[in-house]
């Protein structure tokens, strides 16, 4: 790490323990609930449990193992899908909700900031619970709806509309969270920008496209990097949802579920610790690829 | 890996934006022109869609089981059931509810309490001090931002179980009080909040290094904490997955694991739907979070800003 971003006011620091003293508690706890059970993970991934012989060395084969199983594949191309596609439309959704809370041409905009940040408190279980009873045909929205059309469209909970279902779910939770991100980012832009816009005479979407949108980048980034972490960890809405319908979503249908279901239902622990590693991984090397493009795409402007 | 990249997305970003708490603009921004309505009309669907699932929780808290299953779900139907609905997801089987309740304050006490005092420590340790292995402390803090809850609550399962941990509440509380994006927090909003000369002051008056941090550095922080701790609770409250595999004793769930837990009565050999039940708790689960989100917002709104300028 070089020292070229780091505060001036370093230098009138005294190099000494204190800072420690602050920093350990945190260390503490860090070590044992962050860095040791990944340490553990990696270990078990290293070993089997048979039913005849214990434990015994096994060196990458559950790896091996991992990357020959179909239902691994199943579940990380769907998480993939799902991120190709739920993240840039939440973040599109978002983004368009701040300029227009920023745009100062909207009446009300502190009510729709709050409106549109609330779901976001909600606790995803229940988040969850209301949308898969909205969406059920018995007492739903959905049954309603299909009635006020006469046709039978609209079945959120069937395999050709699920991915859909469980993406409009996870896109009302957050939408408001990554709107308030960027809306945080424009108000961070200084004001004398503005008047040198009004003085050259550009008008609103100008304003849009030079100023506020590159003013962005950065908040866009972090987003993208959170919504990905996301979408990979994906566990929470399906798993509740397949209390509804256990035929449509599988026990895999997403590789967080999948780990899940291994310690749970098949004590398979180790595989799961390993299946838990390589996602860890998958997530951390595509965030900080996004992370590389976004900051050398800002260098070049 | 992430550490050098945020300090150089710091470092971009960084002369361009205002110092945190000072310069802030008020008022609206790059305000072009008259009120807009198309835009207002955008801005009312958006409100629509985020509002519309709680419309149906609340109109339908107000149901009974019966008229829940058989009338339109976005009006009131049948008699006003409310109260009586609260008063039977409070009294049911004998009180759990509140028991939920109970265990999700503590959680959030714990839990979210415990992350904000580490966090609000180590990061105004981390920005006002120097110290040996202050680089990799960062580098390691900085990189596990990028590791979510979900993808360590299997590891460490599997390790809270070795230690017979696991179905204690310490299984929930514990894993609770880490929170590197907060420390992240605290660590940009005390290099600009804090300002070492007047720490420099209070050590020549004589006060003792956690004496100035409590009187002096608590106060000029306090809009970061309020945020970090707000987020912090929303996180533990909201919490599924880590209790989900941690705990297997009803008595020590807390809410988000008890609804669920009511929502499955409704299937399986001995079904016993009580999804009015299921509503009218999922209400009641979500008012004070939301009371508290509504109270606070002067305070999340300025330390979130601060946060994201920087990041």
């Amino acid at each position: 790490m070089s020292t070229a971003a780091a505060p001036p006011t370093l230098r009138r620091q005294r190099r000494s323990f204190v800072g420690l003293w602050f920093v350990s508690p945190f260390l503490v706890v860090f070590a044992f609930v962050l860095i040791t059970p990944v340490a553990y993970s990696i270990y078990l991934s290293v070993f089997r449990d048979r039913l005849v012989g214990g434990r015994s060395f096994v060196g990458l084969d559950n790896y091996a193992q991992l990357f020959a199983d179909p239902k691994f594949w199943d579940g990380l191309g769907r998480v993939a899908l799902f991120l190709a596609v739920q993240v840039p439309i939440m973040l599109a959704l978002a983004l368009v909700a701040a300029l227009a809370i920023d745009s100062g041409r909207l009446r009300g905009s502190s009510f729709f900031r709050i409106a549109v940040f609330l779901p976001y408190a909600v606790p995803g279980v229940v988040a969850v619970l209301m949308w898969g009873f909205m969406y059920g045909d018995q007492f739903g929205l959905a049954a309603n709806l299909n009635d006020l059309i006469g046709s039978e469209v609209v079945q959120p909970l069937t395999p050709q509309w699920i991915l859909i279902a469980v993406g409009n779910i996870v896109t009302w939770e957050f939408v408001g969270y990554n709107m308030l991100i960027f809306y945080s980012a424009l108000r961070a832009i200084p004001v004398d920008l503005y008047e040198a816009a009004a003085i050259d005479g550009a008008g609103s979407w100008r304003v849009v496209l030079s100023i506020k949108l590159p003013a962005l980048r950065q908040a866009i980034v972090i987003a993208t990097i959170f919504s990905i972490i996301g979408s990979f960890q994906l566990f929470n809405e399906p798993n509740i949802l397949r209390t509804l319908i256990p035929s449509v979503i599988s026990t895999y249908f997403t590789p967080n579920m999948y780990a899940y279901n291994l310690s749970f239902a098949g004590q398979q622990y180790a595989y799961a610790a390993t299946l838990a590693i390589v996602m860890g991984v998958v997530t951390a090397v595509i965030a900080y690829v996004v992370q590389l493009r976004g900051s050398r795409e800002a260098d070049l402007r | 890996m992430s550490a050098p990249t945020l300090r150089t997305a710091r470092a971009t970003h960084g002369p361009k934006a205002p110092r945190a708490g000072a310069g802030r603009r008020h008022g609206s921004t790059g305000a072009f022109g008259r009120p807009s309505t198309r835009l207002t009309l955008v801005m009312v669907l958006f409100a629509v869609y985020a509002l519309l699932p709680l419309a149906w929780l609340l109109i339908n808290a107000s149901k009974t089981q019966p008229e829940l299953l058989h009338s339109f779900g976005l009006w009131f139907s049948g008699p006003f059931a409310l109260v009586d609905n609260i008063h039977a997801v409070l009294t049911y089987d004998g009180g759990i509810y509140l028991r939920w309740l109970a265990n999700t304050l503590l959680y959030v006490v714990l839990g979210a309490g415990g992350a904000t005092a580490l966090a609000t420590l180590a990061g105004y340790g981390l920005a006002k001090y120097d110290f040996p292995g202050k680089r990799a402390v960062f580098a390691t803090v900085l990189g596990a931002i990028a590791i979510p809850g979900t993808a360590l609550a299997v590891p460490t399962f599997l390790m809270f179980s070795q230690l017979h941990l696991t179905n204690t509440v310490w299984a929930v509380i514990v894993p609770s009080m880490v929170s590197p994006f907060g420390l992240y927090l605290i660590w940009v909003y005390a290099l600009d909040a804090v300002p070492t000369e007047v720490l420099e002051a209070a050590r020549i008056d004589g006060a003792g290094e956690l004496r100035t941090f409590l009187t002096i550095g608590v106060r000029m922080l306090a809009p970061g904490i309020v945020t970090v701790l707000l987020f912090a609770v929303v996180a533990t409250w909201n919490n599924y997955f880590l209790p989900l595999i941690m705990l297997n004793d009803p008595q020590l769930y807390p809410l988000t694991i008890g609804l669920q837990h009511w929502n499955l009565q409704a299937t399986g050999v001995s079904s016993d739907p009580i999804y009015n039940l299921v509503i009218t708790g999922s209400l009641l689960a979500i008012v004070p979070i939301v009371a508290l989100f509504l109270a606070l917002q002067r305070y999340w709104q300025s330390g979130l800003a601060a946060g994201s300028v920087k990041a």
